[in-house]
């Protein structure tokens, strides 16, 4: 009877909408798994959980929008986007920005996780969880170091005044004057400045163009950004934990960092890579984030390293496809229940739905390792 | 000469580093005088009775920072054109921030205390505020019992003042001493909600989709908004939906949307602190670049369009209403008002700037009307206020404590500014 009252509902053309929810979930969920891939590899050494990782990311993505408007790579102001210069601010981006996060992830482990090695385990968590405050009240200020450009077209000027001190300034139609403006093609660009806590707008270099018009779908350039970047790097990942030396010390100290140390393995050089490695993998995730949903805040760290750390758990923590499979899963489950049981509920379902595989399989769907968790 | 005095200094230094005891000394006087000075500071804690002070309560931090910067100097250039002064009495002006850089909003928190230090302030007779109406909702009931007087330039939930409009109780439950204390110079959503569906059904929109940010202002009025649907033939698809304004995007929600038939137009009860911008990129994202936004009054700011990025707006058509006239299409004591200010901050002001201004105008003349320091008198002479020349035109207040000012207008945004359409009350 229900499977009856099913089918009609899909033959009725609503497969359309659970696919395209498919899609926009996989989108989504590989951004979660990417962010995961840094929460479950230093847990899988040395058993701790990095709650700043999800604010390191929001560091990457204002690092990324610092980039763009110091290389005045915004797009705005151009008479025609050209497309050398959007691929060029991409790969500046997709090569600096996870060279930051590496870099700060690693003076990160130095600094504050180092000298706590042999603490009670607690100590570096409580630490993880004050460096998350540090990094977010970072971003704030970061937020309003950066002033906003704004457009106002040429046809919209009506007075252009030099002044003495070598700044133009302008006034517009409508009687407002503006100082220290700036010429581009399309007219003057004014720079404002932003509440610190208010979300900022993200250059959208992308755009926003269907790639499969015509099927009733959608699947934009942006969604094969998204996918196009982060599976080749898990791939890569994988590859480079299972064949390279590294790897193999990797895995060695994650299963037994004593035994590794006896086999001659620099066990914080290890951790030290790992942690680069995670930072980076961030950084790629703020980029492709900023990119695709063009919004960025500092708070945005909290919530999507909420959902990162879940899928990590989800997947079985410490277990390198199992975080991929748990960032998958949450963004299909999102992405289903906003069309089946509503927006505000999504992520009460994605929490029930972790509690309730937690109760039949409490190492996580990938996870067997049995040691005592934090 | 100099050097005499260097060394003086210097050896005045050594001589009471050197001696303990008389920093002891000093100490204990330099407390003696402080508790002096306290004890007499409460003494005299009816204060001056020459002085009255008028406390505002906006969000200072976040988003709406930009709104309420132009709210706070409209209301300094009301107080500056009297010089501070109303018949015997100095004002006194204080502007309180009702909300927390961590939250990026008003915060309940801060609401009661600006609340609370007004009640206790014997000094304070008007609360200029606050801007939201989930704020309204926690500090009317406190101010209420101590007879301060509220004027908001910018609250428009109708259950703050109009019986049967509001939730069940409203307003009855922010009067507890029985007497009307909340006042407002801005029309109250109700016409907002009314006149929103008659736009659009003036633009041919035949059906809509209603989302809303699930806070007071937001369901409240895009409830309304459904409510009025009906009278204006729009058929409204699925249920009115809540967002979470703590997720960072809505593809999903605007994708299944798109995919069971999209609508004419999506209609968004919020304000650009919870998530309009993301609400309107993500409509570009899913594919309905065609369908038209509308948006209440809590979007009519620059903060908005920033939010969002002002490209956005070349795909996207965003219909935005708002209580009042946009500064540039304002006449008389308004045009009046918005070119002063243009002149002495080199720049337009947002939205509500003018009820900032009227809203003190208003309190300086119930000052003046009551005569006298005295937080009842001051009430019932703002309640009883008739004819007021305001910027949008003479009007009253009525016995609920709302404006009689009815005038409502649309605007859109073009070029990374919003640009006037129509006035909705004449359409």
């Amino acid at each position: 009877m229900y499977a009856c009252l099913l089918f009609a509902d899909l033959t009725a053309g609503t497969w359309q909408k659970y696919f395209q929810a498919s899609l926009d979930g996989l989108s989504m969920g590989a951004l979660f798994a990417l962010i995961a891939l840094g929460y479950t590899m230093v847990y899988g050494i040395i058993e701790l959980i990095n709650f700043a990782h999800g604010d390191l990311f929001m560091l990457g993505t204002f690092f990324a929008l610092s980039l763009l408007l110091a290389f005045d790579l915004t797009g705005l102001g151009a008479a025609h986007t050209s497309t050398t210069s959007i691929v060029f601010a991409c790969a500046l981006m997709i090569l600096t920005v996870p060279l930051f996060t590496a870099i700060v992830n690693f003076s990160l482990d130095r600094m504050v996780y180092k000298p706590l090695r042999h603490a009670s385990r607690l100590a570096p968590l409580v630490s993880a969880i004050g460096c998350s405050f540090v990094f977010m009240n970072l971003g704030l200020f970061w937020n309003s170091q950066l002033s906003e450009p704004r457009l106002i077209t040429a046809d919209r000027v009506q007075e252009v005044i030099p002044q003495p001190d070598g700044s133009t300034q302008i006034v517009t139609t409508d009687g407002n004057t503006v100082s220290n403006v700036r010429k581009v093609e399309a007219g003057w660009l004014t720079y404002e400045t932003v509440p610190a806590a208010s979300d900022r707008s993200f250059p959208s270099l992308l755009p926003n163009r269907n790639l499969i018009e015509g099927s009733g779908l959608r699947f934009t350039i942006k969604d094969s950004v998204v996918i196009g970047v982060t599976v080749p790097i898990m791939i890569l990942l994988t590859m480079f934990v299972k064949l390279t030396p590294m790897g193999k010390a990797m895995r060695a100290t994650a299963q037994d960092p004593t035994a590794a140390r006896l086999m001659g393995i620099n066990v914080d050089r290890v951790i030290g890579a790992t942690f680069m490695i995670g930072g980076a993998l961030g950084g790629v995730a703020s980029v492709i984030y900023s990119l695709s949903v063009t919004t960025i805040g500092y708070q945005m760290g909290f919530i999507n390293g909420l959902y990162a750390f879940t899928a990590a758990v989800l997947g079985g923590i410490g277990n390198i496809p199992g975080a991929v499979l748990g960032g998958l899963l949450i963004g299909l489950i999102r992405s289903y229940g906003s069309v089946t049981i509503g927006e505000t509920w999504t992520s009460a379902l994605v929490f029930a739905l972790l509690i309730i595989i937690l109760v039949f399989k409490p190492t996580g769907l990938l996870g067997a390792r049995t040691r005592e968790k934090v | 000469m100099c050097r005499i005095i260097a060394l003086e200094k210097n050896s005045r230094r050594r001589f009471i580093v050197k001696s303990p005891k008389r920093i002891v000394c000093a100490s204990i006087l330099l407390l003696g005088l402080a508790l002096t000075a306290g004890v007499v500071g409460c003494s005299g804690a009816s204060g001056d009775p020459n002085k009255i002070k008028i406390i505002s309560s906006f969000p200072r931090t976040g988003s709406a920072k930009g709104q309420s910067d132009t709210i706070v100097n409209g209301i300094r250039m009301a107080l500056e054109e009297v010089d501070y002064k109303v018949g015997d009495f100095t004002i006194e002006y204080l502007d309180r921030d009702d909300a927390t850089a961590g939250e990026g909003k008003w915060t309940p928190e801060r609401e009661t205390a600006n609340a609370d230090e007004a009640v206790k302030d014997p000094d304070v007779m008007v609360y200029i505020g606050p801007y939201n109406s989930g704020a309204a909702k926690v500090s009317i009931p406190i101010l209420n019992q101590a007879n301060v007087l509220m004027i908001s330039p910018a609250v428009t939930w109708p259950g703050m003042t109009k019986p049967g409009l509001g939730d069940e109780g409203e307003p009855d439950i922010y009067r507890p001493s029985g007497r009307i204390n909340f006042t407002r110079v801005v029309p109250a959503d109700d016409i907002q909600g009314s006149l929103s569906a008659k736009w659009a059904a003036s633009m041919g929109v035949k059906k809509v989709y209603i989302l809303d940010d699930n806070e007071v202002y937001g369901k409240g009025i895009a409830t309304l908004f459904r409510e009025s649907c009906k009278d204006y033939g729009i058929e409204v698809l699925g249920s009115q939906q809540s967002i979470d304004m703590k997720q960072n995007e809505f593809r999903s929600l605007m994708s299944s949307i798109k995919s069971s038939g999209p609508p004419d137009l999506i209609y968004f009860g919020g304000t650009s602190q919870t998530k309009a911008g993301q609400i309107a990129k993500d409509m570009v994202a899913a594919g309905m670049g065609d369908v038209k936004l509308m948006l209440p009054d809590g979007c009519y700011e620059q903060a908005f369009i920033q939010s969002a990025g002002a490209d956005l707006f070349d795909t996207l058509k965003v219909y935005v209403t708002f209580g009042g006239l946009p500064p540039d299409m304002l006449e008389g004591n308004g045009k009046e008002f918005v070119e002063n200010y243009r002149k002495k901050y080199g720049r337009t002001p947002e939205g509500y700037a003018i009820y900032g201004y009227e809203a003190a105008k208003v309190a300086l003349m119930a000052i003046e009307k009551a005569g006298k320091k005295d937080r009842v008198a001051i009430l019932e002479a703002c309640l009883n206020i008739k004819d007021f020349p305001g910027a949008l035109g003479v009007w009253s207040f009525d016995e609920n404590g709302d404006t009689t000012n009815k005038v409502m207008s649309g605007s859109t945004i073009e070029n990374g500014e919003f640009k006037f359409v129509a006035r909705l009350d004449e359409l």
